[in-house]
């Protein structure tokens, strides 16, 4: 273009600063337009589950109409096309709504109700004697019993509440209960001072109602949960979507059965016998996945051609991604230089992902003093040689080692690289939250969706969940090697100290061996001549995290072995083989 | 080699060099996956060469824009630089601060970057070989940012870096001193450097034609991100500097993503004393956007077109998120290669020649998608039935009709955009801004369907023709001035008539001093009327039968010319605003699938998996998964049950009470009696599926292990069913 012209083009324009009042402004007048002239996609916004008309209901309540027109058309503005593929997918509303009291038995219940396949009951499997934990509340334990799904719930509400509250709770939620039921309480609840007799009619009122708007589910809830006793005490606060929100939110307590796995036959499984179940398992839905993966590999060229463009490609979706990114690598990457990075590893480093670029991608032998200048490093040699094409495939860029902010900016910078080409996979639902727009800019990331609904079962090897039993052999083996390496006199010090723990090991009340009763053992023992030399000792062991000394409310170091009775009670077996 | 280990995360992968094939080109990825390859290579060229003209085309405009500020930002520096020559007193005392330049960029951080490349790049040509350029990221310490900054200047990497760092090393204390000391170093070479070019040594390369040449070119650092530094650091460096001043003649830019106050939050007064500060303010993004818009989307020179819903969605993406430019631009490359990737028609999508040509060597293939299209088969519908027999049948007279299409494709094109901007020109200064304030916005309600048919039209023309005579005839002679580089047929003639109306609007100014006391005779006189006492009911009464006697009144000359000029706008509008969807062969042109766009740019990952947790069937097309709204069947994948189950939880989730739950679930769902005896105790299966289903979760973020109560977890998300 000429600059002449470019010049004229310029000098009708108007240039001026605009601030951010304005800029403000502007927007909300974009919206107006926005709303005026998408009229066909208005559908797209309707809240469709129940949860979501009342998370709406509440959102009103407070004021917050504005707020709530901003989302309705931000999602327009920004989903406009959904109908348009002809999904129906999980609209906002119902991912992030507001946090709810929920009663000890609604997991049973959708559990049953989840398992009733047509035609056919089914009661829990629990014993039925309902053990809740101490209520801290009657009126709790109350609805906590009486709850048979959505509808009677709604109408005790309706009766009780306040006036003013009630009109305020917008109609969808009035509009599922039948009017008749209605009108009664209508007439009642302007007194709501002089409650009790009227609270007492209320009750009737409910009783009746309960029975006759009943679920199918009638006879199984009742069976469950029927402790007519506690009824009566209970009226005062009936749920309201508010007041159910600030319960919620109000107290800490969470009322949870007090039932441990102990209660099962075999409490605990260890991964070995974990990993041999699963395996006998056979998979269900196999021809499906297989399709979706098939599906995906489709993409795999266009891919390629997105990363040699300067994009990097990030997928995202349920279901390890790792068997897919491992065949893209495969057939793609054959000719190419590649680093495969398992982000989910518990040890990967930024140092690790930057050697292996230097030293063996790019076979620099040496040193660098920081990550910056093994970056810089690295982008001047991928700048000197632009026929060097580098591909990075990262498992899990969210990984738990890689969330910090420094990793991600380090990875930002080599992914601006023009030859160095980024495909990642990502799964946790908090996970872009990782990236300021400066990094998602120089990530340059497309999304791919790629739901596989595959078994995370590498990417969760390395967890230590709470249901397996941990064998204790890998800190074992860690004790038993330190130990070798130190001399006798240490190795007694140190058996001195799990001896001691174990002795105690019953007494809940064991803080650990204090200092200088230590020291008396171990001279004792002629372990050490003075108590810098146990100084000295146990500062070893702390650095190779065998013990952790804690202060005592008297100002006296206490000692203990990090490792638990089982492990302990194996290696001083092992060492007296020895 | 497998990528799977326990002691390892990281796995090298170099190709072998014996057996190594020629890799894949660009273009043979482009040709792999698309649709209809046989035109693919000249799609793929067509694709590349627009994509490089609009990238140098953003990049002169970037240029241009920022050319205003960053010009000031020069004459700043001179203006330093040749201050410090002078020997009065008062530029002796200002010598003693470091001049220094705020620069105000706002908050699209990501479009930065380019600013301050062109900006250092400017400075290089034109004012003083020595910049260097220093983001917070790399600066952690003030010895970072210190060695960073002799880095660039110098040009010389590691031999400042070991002495200072072999200093450091002995004592932390002497930190300060082999800072200082490297700072001096700085002076030395400085002096070396101005020295040799004194002398004029022909060799040196770095100091290219200094116009102004002082003698001492200012040594300039910029600070990339003002706000991402640390407090200390930054403070610690000034200080330092400020000693240096007189030895050095130094000069800072601060870029400033926020708000100028930022400094005095940053800097106590004792520091930003020794700081000489001038404000400079930069285009805002809004407006750099819309330049951008109006260069690359708004003019017919670019065959490749959005449709209205992708408009919608870059657009949104910049408002609601961004504002960066940077990638709306990104927005647009994704669109293009998507659009030639996807449609073999694209092929056409190009210079006008090019396009004939390319119509004459269509396929058989190609020329029953284009049968095919919508937008065709419409044109087809409103042809004679012999005609309809030859589009369908014969191929050499199908390219020839398409060849015509193209040209009027191309036509409408011309005459659309300065259409559009005359339209915007006369709405764009009334109140409440109908068609609103941005051209742009404009242009998405043109793409979407009929302007005319829009109530905001009809609202703005009521409005136009209310409008004053002055303000009507300046915004008509800025129409005339868009009209005028216009080369169409339509547009030239369309230009004659408004200039003749402009023309009458002119005669009426001497017309009308002529006849004018009549006319104000005939609306004063009930004006008169009112000038006697009156109460409320009289007036209302008055000013109502003003208002009739007003309507049924003859229009003034200047009233029907008005309307005549409205008429011809409209007629204008009604001619050449119709959305593109109505033309034909649009498909070739208008990339049109938003989702696609949104899907890459704009992703959700967390609504992505829990649709899929919440309902399977979408994914997996399974007749047992499918189930009605909201709920999920009982065959469903382990981790979706036990999702669902959790969803029923408050805070704490008992393990055992879920695992029972999900047993249940599971043992129905096999088929089980779930009453009889044996479901009662969890089989060891069941147990492990169920620790899968949990761990996984865990991995997705939606529990976490919490020791508040035994064989309890935490749950990471609000709210259920």
């Amino acid at each position: 273009m000429s600059r002449a012209k470019l010049a004229k083009v310029m000098s009708v324009l108007e240039v001026k600063f605009i601030g951010d009042g304005d800029a403000l402004e502007h927007i909300v007048d974009k919206q107006e337009g926005v709303q005026s002239n998408s009229g066909s996609v208005q559908k797209m916004v309707t809240f469709k589950s129940p949860a979501g008309r009342r998370a709406r209901a509440d959102a009103e309540h407070d004021g917050d109409e504005n707020g709530l027109l901003d989302e309705q058309n931000y999602i327009q503005a920004l989903g406009t096309e959904e109908d348009e593929e002809g999904m129906s997918r999980v609209a906002g509303s119902s991912i992030f709504t507001f946090q709810k009291v929920k009663r000890g038995h609604s997991m049973a219940q959708t559990a049953s109700e989840l398992a009733r396949t047509p035609g056919k009951n089914v009661t829990f499997s629990t014993t039925p004697n309902v053990e809740p934990s101490t209520p801290t509340r009657t009126g709790n334990n109350h609805r906590g019993e009486s709850r048979t799904p959505q509808r009677k719930k709604k109408v005790q509400f309706v009766s009780t509440t306040p006036h003013r509250l009630r009109k305020r709770l917008t109609t969808p939620s009035i509009r599922s209960d039948s009017d008749s039921e209605l009108s009664p309480s209508d007439s009642g609840e302007e007194e709501d001072e002089d409650g009790v007799e009227e609270q007492q009619t209320f009750k009737k009122e409910d009783k009746e109602n309960s029975k006759t708007p009943r679920t199918p589910s009638k006879g199984l809830s009742a069976a469950l949960y029927k402790t007519p006793a506690k009824k009566s005490k209970s009226t005062p606060d009936q749920p309201s979507m508010v007041e159910e929100y600030f319960e919620a939110h109000g107290s800490s307590k969470v009322l949870t059965s007090d039932r441990t796995l102990e209660r099962l036959h075999t409490p605990k499984l260890d991964r070995e016998t974990l990993v041999q179940l699963l395996e006998g398992k056979p998979s269900c839905y196999s021809e499906e996945i297989q399709q979706l993966h098939n599906k995906h590999r489709k993409h795999f060229s266009k891919w390629m051609l997105q990363l040699q463009l300067g994009f990097s490609v990030l997928v995202y979706g349920l279901g390890s991604k790792k068997a897919l990114l491992e065949d893209f690598r495969v057939s793609q990457l054959g000719q190419e230089i590649h680093l495969v990075v398992n982000g989910f590893f518990p040890s990967i480093t930024l140092k690790s992902i930057l050697n292996a670029l230097t030293c063996e991608a790019l076979e620099h032998q040496g040193s660098f003093r920081t990550p910056s200048d093994q970056i810089q490093y690295i982008s001047q040699t991928l700048k000197d040689s632009p026929d060097l094409h580098v591909y990075l495939l990262i498992h899990n860029i969210d990984g738990l080692m890689l969330r910090g902010e420094k990793t991600q900016s380090a990875l930002g910078q080599l992914a601006s690289l023009p030859n160095l080409h980024l495909v990642a996979s990502l799964d946790h639902i908090n996970a872009p939250l990782v990236w300021d727009q400066f990094q998602q800019s120089q990530f340059n990331w497309l999304w791919w969706e790629c739901v596989t609904f595959q078994h995370y079962a590498e990417e969760t090897s390395y967890e230590n969940s709470l249901l397996v039993q941990q064998t204790g052999a890998l800190a074992l083996s860690s004790l038993t090697h330190v130990l070798r390496s130190l001399t006798p006199n240490a190795r007694g010090i140190f058996q001195l100290l799990v001896k001691f723990q174990l002795e105690n090991k019953d007494n809940p009340s064991y803080t650990g061996l204090s200092f200088q009763d230590f020291y008396q053992r171990c001279r004792e023992a002629f372990l050490v001549n003075s108590d810098l030399t146990l100084r000295t000792q146990l500062t070893e062991f702390r650095d190779h995290k065998l013990i952790r000394t804690r202060k005592g409310a008297d100002g006296v170091e206490y000692l203990m072995v990090a490792v638990d009775a089982s492990t302990l009670m194996d290696f001083l077996e092992n060492e007296e083989g020895d | 080699m497998t990528t799977t280990s326990v002691s390892k995360g990281c796995f090298v992968f170099k190709p072998s060099a014996k057996k190594k094939k020629k890799t894949l080109s660009l273009e043979d990825h482009f040709t792999n996956g698309c649709e209809g390859a046989d035109n693919s290579e000249i799609r793929f060229k067509l694709c590349q060469d627009l994509w490089h003209k609009i990238r140098a085309d953003t990049e002169v405009l970037q240029d241009e824009l920022n050319r205003k500020i960053l010009d000031s930002l020069l004459d700043f520096t001179r203006k330093c630089s040749s201050t410090r020559q002078h020997s009065d007193w008062a530029s002796q005392m200002r010598a003693s601060e470091i001049p220094t330049a705020a620069l105000v960029l706002g908050v699209n951080v990501p479009d930065h970057d380019m600013t301050f490349q062109s900006l250092s790049e400017l400075l290089q040509q034109s004012v003083t070989p020595h910049v260097a350029s220093v983001q917070a990221k790399e600066c952690g310490a003030l010895k970072h940012l210190m060695k960073r900054v002799l880095e660039r200047l110098m040009d010389t990497v590691v031999t400042v870096d070991d002495e200072e760092e072999e200093e450091t090393e002995q004592t932390s204390t002497q930190l300060h001193k082999s800072v200082h000391c490297s700072l001096s170093t700085l002076c030395d070479w400085y002096n070396a450097k101005t020295m040799k070019s004194k002398t004029g040594t022909p060799g040196k390369k770095r100091s290219s034609p200094v116009r102004d040449d002082p003698q001492q070119p200012p040594v300039v650092i910029i600070f990339k991100d003002l706000e991402a530094f640390n407090p200390k650091v930054l403070q610690d460096f000034i200080l330092i500097c400020s000693r240096y001043v007189e030895r050095l003649p130094l000069m800072f830019i601060f870029g400033i993503a926020t708000s100028p106050s930022t400094i005095q939050h940053m800097l106590p007064h004792s520091v930003s004393s020794l700081l000489c500060i001038e404000l400079f303010q930069s285009l805002s993004c809004t407006q750099h956007l819309a330049t951008v818009i109006d260069k690359l989307i708004l003019t017919p020179q670019f065959p490749f077109k959005l449709n209205g819903k992708v408009m919608q969605v870059l657009m949104s993406i910049f408002l609601y998120h961004d504002f960066s430019v940077r990638n709306f631009i990104k927005g647009v490359q994704l669109a293009l290669l998507e659009h030639f990737h996807s449609q073999p028609l694209s092929v056409l999508c190009c210079k006008k020649k090019e396009a004939l040509l390319n119509v004459m060597q269509l396929s058989h293939h190609d020329l029953e998608s284009i049968r095919h299209l919508l937008s065709f088969r419409r044109y087809v519908e409103k042809q004679e039935p012999q005609e309809q027999l030859n589009l369908f049948r014969d191929d050499t007279h199908l390219k020839e009709v398409c060849q015509k299409l193209i040209k009027d494709l191309r036509k409408y094109h011309k005459n659309y955009y300065p259409v559009l901007r005359c339209l915007h020109t006369l709405t764009s200064s009334l109140p409440r801004y109908p068609l609103g304030k941005q051209v742009r916005e404009l242009h998405l309600i043109c793409l979407e369907k009929n302007v005319w048919e829009n109530e905001d039209y009809q609202t703005a023309m009521k409005l136009l023709k209310m409008l004053a005579k002055d303000e009507l005839i300046a915004s008509l002679q800025r129409c005339v001035e868009i009209l005028q580089p216009v080369k169409s047929k339509k547009m030239k003639k369309a230009l004659v008539e408004l200039e003749e109306l402009l023309a009458k609007f002119k005669q009426l100014d001497t017309v009308a001093a002529e006849t004018l006391p009549c006319v104000e005779d005939c609306i004063t006189s009930p004006v008169k009327n009112l000038q006697k006492k009156t109460d409320l009911f009289q007036l209302q009464k008055t000013l109502l039968e003003m208002n009739e006697s007003r309507r049924a009144k003859k229009l003034s000359p200047f009233e029907v010319l008005r309307n005549e000029a409205l008429e011809f706008i409209d007629g204008l509008v009604k001619s050449h605003l119709s959305p593109p969807e109505s033309q034909t062969l649009n498909e070739v042109c208008y990339y049109s699938s938003s989702a696609t766009v949104r899907r890459h740019l704009n992703a959700t990952p967390r609504t992505s998996i829990q649709a899929a947790l919440s309902s399977p069937y979408y994914y997996l097309q399974n007749e047992s998964l499918k189930t009605e709204d909201g709920t999920v069947s009982n065959a469903a994948p382990d981790i979706c049950i036990a999702y669902k189950l959790h969803l029923e939880c408050g805070r704490l989730i008992n393990l055992y009470d879920w695992l029972e739950a999900y047993a249940t679930v599971v043992s129905a769902a096999e088929g089980n009696n779930p009453d009889s005896d044996n479901v009662r105790k969890v089989e060891e299966v069941k147990h492990a599926r169920f620790i899968q289903a949990v761990s996984e979760l865990e991995f997705l973020g939606f529990i976490k292990s919490t020791k508040q109560k035994t064989d309890h977890v935490a749950r990471l998300t609000w709210g259920g069913c």
